[in-house]
Parts: C-alpha cells; sequence; structure tokens
C-alpha cells in the first residue's frame, strides 16, 4: 500500500476565539489535531499606555494603570503609587496601608475566582463559572462599596488612598471572607477530585524549574513548578511582613499543580483579610501633601518597584526628571512575561491540551497588550 | 385506509415530537439553570414555556447563510440527512400496549442501523462548510460516533440473548413475565448503554464534537438560521428515540402500575433518562479525544463483551 499522502493545515485561532479569552492570536501549524508549531501574535490590545503616562501628571496616570490587569486592579493601582511614593521618599498613613492590603487581597480572590470559573469553562464545565461569579460578585460588592467602582477603581493614590471606608464595612468584609472560606472550599469538592477534570490536567503542560527561571516566569506558574518566590515574602512590600501566611507551593509543575497553587493562595488570601481587619488602626487615608494632586513632583531620579499581582510580579520603573510629569514608566507585566513560553509548550500538545495549557497560564490581554 | 392510518400516525408522532423536542430544550435549559443557580429562561410566557418556541421563530426567519467556498448541495443536505434518521428509528418504537409504531420482528436491528446514519450528516455538514473547525469538529464526531456505536450494540446483546427476539413488543412482554425490568437483571450492560449513548449523542462530557471553548462549535459552525435549526432537532430527535429505546429496554416500556395508563409511564421513564443527561452535562468537564478513545474501546467495549458472556452462560446453564 502507498503512503497517504498528508499535508499540515495551518489555523489561526483568534482573535476571535472562545478561549483566547480576550484578542490573541495564535497561528498554528496542526497534522490532524496535534500541533506542529504555535506563533503566537498579540498587539491587538495595544494602547500604549508606557507612552501615555509621560504626557499627564503623576496622578493622572493612576486610571490607566486599572487597564493593564482588569481582574487585579488595586495591585496596578498599588504598585504604580507605590513606585511614585519612592520617588517622593513620603510615608503613607498606616490606616491607608491597611485598605489598601485588604483591597488588593480581596482583588487577588476576585481575579483567581474569574480564572478558576473561566478555566473550568475551557475545560468544558459550565457551571463553575457561575459558581465562581456568585462569589466574585460579593467581593466587587465590597469594592464598589470603598471604591465606588466595581472593577476599574481608581482607588490608591499617592501618599494614600482615594476614600475611607464605610461605616461598617470592615465588619461587612469579614463576614465576606467567613462566607468565602465556605464557598471556596465547595469548589474544591466540587470540582479539584473530580475524575475527568483529573484525567483532563494532571501531567499536562509540564513546566520545569529551569524553564520556568530561563523564561523569569512569576506568580502562581512559577509557585506550580516548585519556585518558592512570591514577592509579598521575599521583600515584603507595604505591611505585608506584619501577617501570618505562606506561599503555597507544588512541586509536579502541570497544570493541575498552578491549579491547586492558586485555589490554596486564595485561601492564604483570606487569613490575610482577617488579620488585616483585626489590626486596622483609625487615623489619616492620605498625607497632606498628597491631597494636592497637581503639586506632585518628585525629585530626579529613578525608581523600580514591584509587587505581587494576581498573574505574578508587577514592577513599575519610573524615572523623573523633576518636572510634574513622569520622564519614563516602564511596566513589567506578568502577563506578558508569562505567555512568552506559550510556544515552546504547545509542541506536540493537541488542540484540547492548548485550551487547557493556554488558561492555566492565566494571561489578561490588557496586561500582555498594555 | 391502511395508508391513510400511516400517514395520520406518522404525522401525529411528527407533531409531538416537535413539541418534545420543544418542551426537552426548555427543560434542559430548566435544569441546567437551577443546578447553576439561576432561573433559566423565563420571559417568554409562564415559566417561560414559549422560549423555545421564540427562539425557533428567530431561527426561521434569519437569512439563510449559505459560506461562498461550501459544498452547495452537501451543505444543504446533511441537516436533512442528520434529522431524517433520527425521525425514522421512531417507527420501530412502541409506546404502550396499544399504541406502537410497525411491529417487525427485527425492530431493535432496524433502530440501530438506520440511526447509525445520522453519523453522515455530521461528516458531511463539517467537510462541506470549508471551515477548518468544522472538519476538526466532524472528524472528531465521527471517530467518536463510529468508536460508540460498537459498546452500545454490544450492551444490548444480552437482552436480546435472554429474550431470544428482536421484537420490540416481544422485549416488553418478556420483562412483563418476568416481572422485573432487564435494569435488574442487566445493570452492567444499562450502564455501558448509557455511557456510550451520551457519546453517541455527542453530549457533555463527551461533547468533543461541539466543544465550543476549542472548536467554536464544531462541525456547525457555518450554519444559520433553519439549518441549524434543524441540526439541533435532529439532535434532541436522536436523544429522544435514544432515551426511548433505553426505555424499552432496560426500564420495561410501558410497563407500571396500573393507575397510570401506559404511555405515561413511557413518557416518563423518557424524561427520566434524559434528566440524568441533563444532570451530566451541567456537572461534568469535557474528556479529551484520546481519553475518550481508550475508555471506549479499553473499557466499555470489553465490559460489554463481558456481559455478552456471562449472559450466555447464565442463559445456557438455567437452560
Amino acid at each position: 500500500m502507498s503512503e497517504l499522502k498528508t499535508e499540515t493545515m495551518t489555523l489561526n485561532m483568534g482573535p476571535q476565539h472562545p478561549s483566547t479569552h480576550g484578542v490573541f492570536r495564535l497561528q498554528l501549524k496542526v497534522d490532524g489535531e496535534t500541533i506542529k508549531e504555535a506563533i503566537p501574535v498579540m498587539g491587538y490590545l495595544h494602547r500604549g499606555s508606557e507612552k501615555l503616562a509621560e504626557r499627564f501628571l503623576y496622578s493622572q496616570f493612576i486610571p490607566y494603570t486599572d487597564r493593564l490587569d482588569y481582574l487585579n486592579a488595586m495591585t496596578n493601582n498599588y504598585v504604580y503609587c507605590a513606585a511614585i511614593e519612592d520617588l517622593l521618599e513620603w510615608e503613607v498613613p498606616e490606616r491607608a496601608e491597611y485598605l489598601r492590603v485588604i483591597t488588593m487581597e480581596l482583588n487577588r480572590i476576585a481575579s483567581h475566582l474569574v480564572w478558576w470559573g473561566t478555566y473550568l469553562l475551557d475545560i468544558g464545565a459550565m457551571s463553575p463559572f457561575l459558581y465562581a461569579f456568585r462569589d466574585r460578585e460579593t467581593i466587587l460588592d465590597r469594592l464598589n462599596e470603598i471604591s465606588g467602582a466595581r472593577m476599574t477603581f481608581n482607588y490608591h493614590r499617592i501618599g494614600g488612598v482615594k476614600w475611607d471606608s464605610p461605616d461598617g464595612w470592615i465588619e461587612k468584609v469579614q463576614e465576606t471572607v467567613k462566607e468565602l472560606y465556605e464557598n471556596i472550599q465547595e469548589f474544591n469538592v466540587l470540582v479539584t477530585g473530580n475524575e475527568v477534570f483529573r484525567a483532563r490536567t494532571i501531567g499536562v503542560g509540564r513546566l520545569s524549574k529551569e524553564q520556568v527561571i530561563n523564561w523569569g516566569l512569576s506568580g502562581p506558574i512559577a509557585r506550580g513548578s516548585g519556585i518558592a518566590i512570591d514577592v509579598r515574602k521575599t521583600e515584603p512590600y507595604s505591611i505585608y511582613d506584619r501577617f501570618d501566611f505562606e506561599i503555597p507551593t507544588e512541586q509536579e509543575g502541570d497544570v493541575f499543580a498552578r491549579y491547586k497553587v492558586r485555589i490554596a493562595e486564595m485561601f492564604q488570601s483570606l487569613r490575610i483579610i482577617e488579620q488585616a481587619c483585626e489590626q486596622i488602626p483609625e487615623g489619616d487615608i492620605i498625607t497632606k501633601k498628597g491631597k494636592r494632586l497637581m503639586m506632585i513632583k518628585p525629585p530626579a531620579g529613578e525608581v523600580y518597584r514591584r509587587a505581587e499581582a494576581s498573574k505574578g510580579e508587577i514592577g513599575v520603573y519610573a524615572i523623573s526628571n523633576g518636572k510634574n510629569k513622569p520622564y519614563r514608566i516602564k511596566l513589567r507585566r506578568p502577563s506578558f512575561v508569562n505567555v512568552s513560553i506559550l510556544q515552546h509548550l504547545l509542541v506536540g500538545e493537541s488542540i484540547q491540551n492548548l485550551v487547557a495549557i493556554f488558561g492555566s497560564l492565566d494571561v489578561v490581554l490588557g496586561e500582555v497588550d498594555a | 385506509m391502511d395508508y391513510l392510518i400511516m400517514v395520520i400516525y406518522a404525522v401525529t408522532v411528527m407533531g409531538v415530537l416537535l413539541g418534545g423536542v420543544t418542551f426537552a430544550i426548555l427543560a434542559e435549559r430548566k435544569v441546567i439553570g437551577a443546578i447553576q443557580l439561576r432561573p433559566g429562561p423565563n420571559r417568554h410566557g409562564p415559566w417561560g414555556l414559549f422560549q423555545t418556541i421564540a427562539d425557533v421563530m428567530k431561527l426561521l426567519m434569519k437569512e439563510d447563510v449559505i459560506p461562498a467556498k461550501a459544498d452547495k448541495p452537501i451543505f444543504v443536505l446533511a441537516p436533512v440527512l442528520a434529522f431524517a434518521p433520527a425521525f425514522s428509528v421512531m417507527a420501530v418504537l412502541v409506546y404502550s400496549s396499544s399504541i406502537g409504531g410497525a411491529d417487525i420482528n427485527i425492530g431493535v436491528i432496524y433502530f440501530l442501523g438506520v440511526s447509525s446514519i445520522t453519523m453522515l450528516g455530521v461528516l458531511m455538514g463539517g467537510w462541506s462548510s470549508n471551515n477548518k473547525y468544522a472538519l476538526l469538529g466532524s472528524i472528531r464526531g465521527v471517530a467518536q460516533m463510529v468508536s460508540y456505536e460498537l459498546p452500545l450494540i454490544l450492551s444490548i446483546i444480552g437482552i436480546i440473548i435472554l429474550v431470544g427476539s428482536l421484537n420490540i413488543t416481544d422485549i416488553v412482554n418478556y420483562q412483563a413475565e418476568m416481572g422485573m425490568w432487564f435494569i435488574v437483571p442487566q445493570f452492567l450492560a444499562f450502564v455501558v448503554y448509557m455511557i456510550s449513548s451520551i457519546a453517541e449523542l455527542n453530549r457533555s462530557p463527551f461533547d468533543l464534537p461541539e466543544a465550543e471553548s476549542e472548536l467554536v462549535a464544531g462541525f456547525f459552525t457555518e450554519y444559520s438560521g433553519f439549518r441549524f435549526a434543524f441540526f439541533m432537532l435532529a439532535e434532541y430527535t436522536y436523544a429522544i428515540a435514544i432515551a426511548a429505546l433505553a426505555t424499552t429496554l432496560f426500564l420495561g416500556g410501558w410497563l407500571g402500575p396500573a393507575f397510570l395508563p401506559g404511555i405515561v409511564w413511557f413518557l416518563l421513564k423518557v424524561c427520566a433518562v434524559m434528566f440524568i443527561w441533563f444532570w451530566l452535562t451541567a456537572t461534568l468537564p469535557r474528556a479529551r479525544v484520546d481519553q475518550l478513545m481508550n475508555f471506549g474501546w479499553k473499557v466499555l467495549i470489553p465490559l460489554a463483551l463481558l456481559n455478552i458472556v456471562v449472559t450466555a452462560v447464565i442463559k445456557v446453564w438455567m437452560g
């Protein structure tokens, strides 16, 4: 029998595809369903955030950081404000730091919940998505009450935060935390042990420690491969050194390990919020100078500030030349760095695994393209 | 006169079936909605009863789009070929001791033989659309349906050995004489039948041919308007047919306590079988192609064969 003539097919996955979570495109060369080559194409959401920063006053750039990783806007707010505070050498009031930590951790849980829901949607389970969004909704309600917005909070300010917490907000957060403990545990029961889910995720998309280090991956992806790196612990910023929490790590480096890390991280975030709610002092929420937004004029110099966002390590490199507008803002966006491994992870996998692997990287396109 | 009765019967079955499909879709959405903490459709009519009717109206009024590069005759034929066999199998089903279609002595064989033509519709639809996702979807679909047809058929053979007839009425009567439904002595076969029927129907967790997170909509990506409606109709008609066969073979057909007429028992059992599918749809993630194939060939078929051997030995031993 003569050999069958076969050829590879070029498949453009995206920019309009249900599983690319935004406008991301993958040029795939597939042989049947096996991927021979994968070329990520990005930039459909590019808005030139870094260049825009040079045209605005320091305080005017904060809303733009909301739109990087729109699922985790609080940390983006924070890292930018903290970088500028470093330039100014300002002290931030105690209460403001606590409010920052509570909002950041609430937002981290919300972000992980969105990941959890959409990831299972990618895998093909429809219900978890709605369960996750039920709980995310309560978190967004809390954040809405304090900041006035549901996703693009624009809450942190250089030198503090914009609003003090409304009456009874701290108690409400404590109640939410109790609810979340139960509900996230319920997610664990419903999904983590599911036979089909485990078959889909265990051993898929393995990343070795060396790969993680060489590609500069961070966040749950690095921790899923056994690297206990978390800026909150390794280089404590804000007031994270006051709280008792752990960095969950898994050794396997596969998709399931990343899943377990994220679930465990939600519980750790809840622990931090609990402690912060008990310790929070009364007092100012912003420094006197911080209220005069037009007058923020850091002395010439440069600074790099990093923080642990839900996707990984986010960094801001700011250069000031002594004027009231930044000379240069460079953003280290964790999603952008994390997605760079994708083309190497995908070769030899099937299209179904592609969805599972791409989803496990937890990429937000607003952050990839900036 | 005979022909007239035949036509009336066919039209009635068709009408009942269309109504059944309409409300099966609504029921699926309601059941899944309840599991997912949301109300499901509730805008059209009381309890959302007219939702599917509104959907069908919308689909019928849509523009009929045929992609420019599609293979037109095959593209047009595919939904019909998917629906026709799914409806034709209804001809041999017996709904109660007095209501039923053709009482032919190879009813089960006819059912299985005709229903496997559905696969052609899937293949033709995917192939002719000239769309890569549709092609991948139809490749998956055909591979899956061929692989799972075997355990489906093998799981029924145990019953045929016990009854010694392929006639559907005989099978139900045998269950009445035996005093129990085949789900008890043939439980293994029932499990195999249920699992492979899910794959045969492309339902979750084996909904690979139309996996929306991977292949957009699978083999009917390019279909819209009433052709899409036809595919949906075929899918649900086939689901009802398979559920009806399960009812007949394993759940005693129209048998049941006498306070309700036989046909009501029959329909209730069909609903119960379909509820299990809806439940699974809302619960499970999707399996992977290789896992699906492994499961079909390495687990289900050996189990079905084991069931046949055990049944045959018992039949001979009991005389």
